[in-house]
């Protein structure tokens, strides 16, 4: 990898303001295609879930999914943009192996919604308003596979596999206008409006947007300008960033090289840019000398899509509450800070606490578990906390299991690795490993009558007064039960015999 | 069986179910013509003799059984290799399909076999339909039975060849810019464009989708008919399919009548590039009309003459698009497949390999016609002479019922004439595109032979979209008048091959 030429992001900032356009691909999460009746589920056996439709067969014609139409609208009405009344799919011609037609249908000049906003909320609690250009339907490539290069990419492979299985999978693409005015803030603003965006996704049911399987995608456009002056520079386009991490490092990062590369009186070339999750750097991708022609012109197999009013109107009746209304309303119940909130929306925690909350657990337990140790895990294994495999429902149940005394931290913590591994649902693990609290007065009193004896120095101390040692000897007797005991009862039973007070 | 091979489809249909013939005896007849004249007319691209033969055979069953046949049960049909076929190659009439065996029937062919349709094989046709010859295809010129030195029409010539070459009663043909129409008009036999949706273009081969339309072809009008009726009818898989029921054309057929209708003959579709031969026939067919009692009305639709410009930006800019797909990575040809040589570099072998001249030039055309920069001075202005097109016509229909015209305005020239001319090929649809360009419906029926060199000379009625049934009522006593004339069916006087 070259190393690239950076300054400081703070110095980028004292002579730069970053203008930022996102672009975000949400696969729908209809039970078809866009444009044919073939499933969409992820993981079948490559070129499984094809037909004539989706291969681009001689002679296949493709038929719009109505469910994918009312996905893109409610998507439309959520982000405060206008329905078109009367919109077509467009031909966007280029050639790549993975697109079946050799052009994908898409949404040019007349995009399904238009014109609206989305508002984010930073880490501070600060609102700030990120304008939406478009919102368009269009289908998903199928999946090249290139085979025995070093990085994975076309350059040295020595074959490439090709599986349409994704090839026409729905897909909406949400368009920014020039975010500006947001400067050192930049990165966060992007990544709050892609976590702000995931969250709306999910809300409205029409796809579970998971970044890591590439059900959402986005690409960083960014450009710098002489502070005070008005003139965009020329943009370099960061494609496929994934994570919200990845986002907010991307932005950084360009923002960092844009800066780097003005200041030393170069300038910016427009190209694509490969984000690299290793370091957080981008790499020049393709250059765009002249802009591509895609040879757009409306989709003569299609006939226009003309949303009625009503039908509008029944949709945006139903729209679910937004996420960040939501998210205020939960914060104020749970009582926490907009700082807790913001990481618990970051981190995706939003829904679970929510279902575990709903599930019966105290929503501080709940919090606990998710943003802790389940965190914790989900960063360990590289996956989103919604893929652990356990539910909201099973945290549930070990928050009930600590709180009626069954388990103690410690328990709790062990009951949950055995149900992430596997082994049954948290009452299960708790009999399979046999991981209940000694509760029975009579052993328990064994082990501190042998902890006392074996520890005589302390117990005088204790004896005497000095309570704070009594923690050795709850140590000891904890280690004796191998962990199994609780605490608190120990302690009890410890200063009870030895006649101290706290 | 001599005599077999020249029943229509109605009879051959009508003699099955009384038992006076079996299906696969008119099966095996056609077959036995196919095997005796195709080698000198080269209709077929491929025979499928087996598959053929046991349609034939079920429809002896079905017989057998007592089930009601429907009104074509067993009547054999030659199929354009423009339609899939499961199992059966279907080429286009290109190299770069050569060996490609579809793994699903088109709508139409799936139609075709439920109405017991018998089909023979599949018909020579310009490469991807462009073409008025048929010299266009991969596969070797197909010959006029009227003269085998002469085109057959295109790009359905394969299609109108069989038919007046007695291989076939019925076939199917589509029509872009005239390929029913023209073919049908140079062979003496019937074609018809239906209105633009009303036969599904599922598992139909792209050219131009926005003008793409299959229709049936068959020597007489009521056999027309009765194919068009099987072919026609909303298809979900199709999205510009219309969702309305089909004009009762059968009905129309059995009904032909034009007194009292108002027939349009409009003033650009005469003068330079007429052969005299043509435009007599056709003016004695307007007479014959207005003797059946028809009231014949002037027609001035300045737009027509913009029509053959337009055409050639909007069918190429579609076919650019739609001919993209044949890239050598799922199906079909793959050339230069060494091992040393990237996906890109074989895509452009294969293609430089797999198609031919002609489509080679409307795909540049049309890629041309569609850059950024190009897009509003061609694509897009032909898109405005279209909608100019489709408001001549509402005006046009407001005044008359049916319009007539030569169908394309000369008889069949020799094979290679103009081969090499492009614009002088194009010219042959001059009469037969606007419709195309519009979505409405016409018909080709023959109206005799020209003076000069004894070729059949077509008559082209047009009729409003949806209006279909307005062809064969007209196209009916077109037909009955003229057969009376002549005492005879016009292809009896074709020559014996």
């Amino acid at each position: 990898m070259t190393v690239t030429d950076l300054v400081s992001y703070e110095d980028a900032l004292d002579t730069y303001d970053p203008v930022m356009g996102l672009e975000v691909h949400v696969e729908l999460g209809t039970k078809t295609k866009m444009f044919c009746g073939c499933s969409t589920t992820l993981g079948a056996e490559p070129n499984s879930q094809t037909c004539p439709t989706c291969l681009g067969m001689p002679g296949s014609l493709p038929v719009v999914n109505a469910i994918g139409v009312e996905s893109a609208i409610k998507i439309g009405l959520a982000l405060n943009c206008t329905i078109a009344e009367w919109c077509r799919f467009a031909r966007k011609n280029y050639f790549y192996p993975d697109m079946p037609k050799n052009f994908q249908t898409s949404q040019y000049d007349e995009p399904i919604a238009f014109d609206g906003y989305l508002d984010v909320q930073l880490e501070d609690g600060e609102v700030f308003r990120v304008h939406i250009e478009r919102a368009h339907m269009e289908e998903d490539t199928g999946k090249s596979t290139h085979v025995g290069g070093a990085t994975g990419r076309i350059q040295g492979a020595r074959h490439s596999l090709l599986d349409y299985n994704r090839a026409g999978i729905p897909l909406i693409e949400i368009v920014t206008k020039p975010i500006e005015g947001a400067g050192e803030r930049a990165p966060e603003v992007a990544k709050a409006y892609v976590a702000e965006l995931r969250e709306l996704i999910k809300a409205l049911d029409v796809s579970e947007a998971r970044m890591e399987q590439g059900q959402m995608r986005c690409d960083v456009n960014l450009s710098l300008r002489p502070k005070g002056t008005e003139k965009f520079g020329t943009r370099s386009e960061t494609k496929n960033v994934n994570s919200l991490r990845s986002v907010e490092r991307a932005a950084r990062f360009e923002i960092q090289r844009h800066a780097a590369v003005l200041s030393s009186g170069g300038t910016i070339i427009q190209e694509t840019r490969h984000f690299h999750e290793e370091d957080g750097s981008t790499t020049s991708g393709r250059i765009k000398e002249e802009a591509e022609d895609y040879r757009y012109f409306p989709e003569p197999d299609l006939v226009p899509v003309a949303p009625s009013r009503e039908w509008v109107e029944e949709l945006r009746a139903v729209l679910p509450e937004l996420p960040r209304v939501r998210r205020n309303r939960l914060r104020e119940e749970w009582g926490i800070s907009e700082h807790d909130m913001q990481s618990i929306l970051n981190a995706g925690a939003v829904d679970l606490i929510t279902a575990t909350v709903e599930a019966g657990a105290d929503s501080a337990a709940a919090r606990k578990w998710w943003m802790g140790e389940l965190a914790r895990r989900a960063n360990e294994d590289g996956v989103e906390l919604a893929a652990l495999p356990i539910t909201p429902e099973q945290v549930a149940r070990v928050t009930a299991l600590v709180a009626d005394g069954s388990l103690n931290d410690k328990l709790a913590r062990q009951t949950i690795e055995g149900v992430l591994a596997g082994e049954g649902d948290p009452d299960t693990v708790v009999e399979k490993r046999g991981l209940k609290v000694v509760s029975d007065e009579g052993a328990l009193g064994t082990a501190v009558d042998e902890a006392i004896a074996a520890n005589a120095a302390i117990a005088d101390k204790i004896r005497g007064g000095k309570v704070a040692a009594a923690g050795a000897l709850v140590g000891a007797v904890m280690k004796a039960t191998r962990g199994q005991a609780d605490a608190a009862r120990v302690r009890e039973l410890i200063l009870e015999r030895l006649g101290a007070k706290e | 069986m001599a005599d077999l091979i020249k029943l229509t489809a109605a009879e051959i249909a009508a003699k099955i179910a009384a038992g006076e013939l079996t299906a696969v005896e008119v099966t095996e007849a056609h077959l036995a013509r196919i095997e005796a004249v195709d080698e000198k007319v080269n209709a077929f691209l491929h025979i499928d003799r087996e598959g053929a033969l046991a349609q034939a055979r079920a429809v002896d069953e079905k017989k057998a059984r007592g089930e009601k046949l429907g009104p074509l049960a067993g009547v054999p049909l030659a199929l354009k290799d423009i339609f899939t076929t499961e199992g059966i190659p279907t080429t286009v009439g290109s190299k770069i399909l050569e060996g490609w065996i579809p793994p699903y029937d088109a709508t139409l062919t799936k139609k075709l076999k439920a109405a017991d349709v018998v089909i023979l094989g599949k018909t020579n046709m310009d490469e991807f339909a462009m073409g008025s010859s048929t010299e266009n295809s991969a596969y070797g010129p197909t010959g006029n039975p009227w003269d085998l030195t002469k085109i057959p029409g295109g790009s359905g010539g394969g299609s109108s060849a069989a038919l007046a070459s007695f291989q076939a009663p019925l076939a199917i043909g589509t029509d872009t810019g005239g390929s029913i129409r023209q073919p049908a008009a140079v062979t003496g036999t019937v074609g018809v464009k239906p209105t633009y949706g009303g036969v599904s273009r599922y598992g139909m081969v792209a050219f131009s989708s926005s003008l793409d339309q299959g229709g049936p072809c068959a020597r007489t009008v009521l056999d027309a008919a009765l194919l068009h009726e099987v072919i026609a009818g909303h298809d979900p898989l199709d999205s510009t399919s219309i969702d309305a029921p089909v004009p009762p054309v059968v009905e129309a057929a059995r009904n032909g009548s034009v007194e009292g209708m108002r027939v349009g003959v409009v003033k650009q579709f005469r003068g330079e590039g007429y052969q005299a031969g043509v435009i007599q026939r056709f003016d004695e067919s307007v007479a014959l009309m207005k003797e059946l009692g028809a009231e014949i009305v002037e027609l001035d639709c300045p737009s027509f003459d913009l029509a053959l410009s337009a055409y050639y930006l909007i069918a190429p800019s579609e076919c650019s698009s739609n001919l993209a797909r044949f890239d050598a990575m799922r199906y079909g040809l793959r050339v230069g497949d060494d091992g040393t040589k990237s996906a890109e570099e074989v895509t452009a072998l294969t293609r430089e390999a797999g198609f031919g001249p002609e489509v080679k030039r409307r795909i540049m055309l049309g890629t041309y016609a569609l850059s950024s920069g190009y897009y509003d001075a061609y694509y897009g202005s032909a898109q405005k002479v279209r909608t100019l097109i489709t408001r001549d016509f509402e005006k046009a229909f407001e005044q008359v019922d049916v319009i007539v015209s030569p169908t394309t305005p000369t008889t069949a020239f020799p094979i290679g004439e103009r081969a090499d001319d492009p614009m002088a090929m194009y010219l042959a649809d001059l009469c037969t595109i606007p419709t195309n360009l519009a979505g409405n419906a016409a018909m080709s029926l023959p109206c005799g032979l020209a003076p000069e060199d004894g070729l059949p000379v077509g008559l082209q009625i047009i009729a409003p979209a949806m209006a279909d049934d307005r062809l064969y009522k007209v196209g009916a006593a077109v037909e009955a008048a003229f057969t009376a004339k002549w005492g005879h069916p016009l292809l009896e006087e074709a020559p014996a091959l």
